[in-house]
């Protein structure tokens, strides 16, 4: 019996040990292949309705650990070209000089410099480096755990939501567009595979 | 007065799409350089754009007429005195007709990147092709813009060579292009 009982407590810690290192940060992978993550952004149209678009091609990964979220990293990285606002005429001009300059600027990044879950629990605060047509700006925002587990196909999956909303003139963005166009919202849906 | 080219000088059609097509492209040039750097708020914004296409699309079927009507009809005799100076001029022409063709092209390239058609003064509208590159937009946008100072290059060389023929040459080149 003493016997019986100290193989149960070896096995217990050996699982604990086990379980621990498995629920260390792990590495996600955004699900781009799969096109389980957007960036999409809206714009005021002269105060009177709204304008989407959305970037196509972006990359990134993140590490999550859902018991230590403080812990949490993020950098995502987007092809500026991929703009897509479903006009071609619109895109030309959104990617040219009055706008994103792509050609000067092909990519906007973002790495996180810190992940911090709200007093509440109900959220968390990212904060991070966002650079934009060459301009890095510190930038903070909310995110929302969407949810996370298996999936069917033998993988582990976690998604976030956040959005952010960014001053066209502080990325050096400075093309009239009229008083109720002067701020971007960004939302981003990003749903990470565990590698 | 002929409507017909002779080999002497050129005929009264030849001569009318010349100067009409000469007329649209300066203005089309004009007007492409004005209305990329109209503003939001300009009223002419959305318009200009309109218009541009439209021409364009004028331009087009004058330039075909134009070419059908080259082929199917006599050529006047070139004034050129030595066989490369002939040469050059063929070769301008050819280049002038080229580049004015692959710029209207690219024009309708960027309209059409995304599938829309079209609009020719709310009268009709031209069909996008049923397929697209990724990025097409920027690139045909590029190829239109390098192509239109491209012509207009050309258009200064077309011009200095037809004062040459008038006041260096002194030969009938420039004054059969005007007087059928």
């Amino acid at each position: 019996m003493k016997k019986l009982m100290k193989s149960i407590v070896l096995a217990t810690a050996l699982t604990s040990t086990l379980l621990s290192a498995h629920t260390h940060a792990a590495d996600y992978k955004v699900d781009v292949k799969g096109a389980h993550a957007f960036v999409q952004f809206k714009i005021k149209h002269l105060g009177y309705s709204w304008l989407l678009g959305r970037f196509n091609t972006f990359d990134g990964n993140f590490n999550w650990d859902a018991k230590k979220p403080n812990n949490s990293a993020i950098n995502i990285e987007i092809q500026t070209a991929s703009l897509d606002s479903n006009h071609a005429e619109r895109d030309k001009h959104l990617k040219g000089r009055d706008f994103l300059n792509v050609k000067k600027f092909p990519t906007a990044t973002f790495k996180s410099t810190r992940f911090i879950e709200e007093k509440d629990g109900d959220g968390y605060i990212l904060t991070g480096d966002l650079t934009l047509k060459g301009i890095t700006k510190s930038i903070s925002f909310d995110v929302e755990k969407v949810g996370e587990g298996i999936d069917p196909w033998g993988g582990y999956r976690v998604g976030f939501e956040g959005d952010v909303k960014l001053k066209l003139t502080d990325y050096g963005i400075n093309y009239n567009l009229g008083p109720a166009s002067e701020w971007v919202e960004m939302a981003l849906f990003i749903e990470g595979i565990k590698q | 007065m002929n409507i017909k080219n002779t080999n002497q000088s050129y005929g009264l059609l030849s001569i009318t799409i010349h100067w009409v097509m000469a007329l649209f492209i300066f203005f089309m040039f004009g007007l492409g350089l004005y209305m990329v750097e109209l503003t939001y708020y300009d009223s002419w914004y959305k318009g200009s754009l309109d218009l541009h296409k439209s021409l364009g699309l004028m331009l087009f079927f004058l330039l075909n007429v134009r070419l059908i009507w080259r082929f199917s009809n006599i050529r006047p005799i070139t004034l050129s005195a030595t066989r490369w100076v002939a040469i050059a001029g063929h070769t301008a022409h050819f280049l002038l007709y080229g580049v004015t063709i692959v710029l209207m092209l690219s024009g309708y390239f960027i309209s059409t990147a995304d599938g829309r058609d079209i609009e020719v003064f709310n009268l009709f509208r031209l069909p996008a092709l049923p397929f697209s590159i990724e990025n097409q937009e920027d690139i045909a946008g590029d190829i239109h813009e390098v192509l239109a100072w491209g012509l207009m290059t050309l258009v200064a060389i077309h011009i200095s060579a037809a004062l040459k023929h008038h006041f260096l040459d002194k030969d009938r080149t420039l004054i059969r292009m005007l007087k059928p």
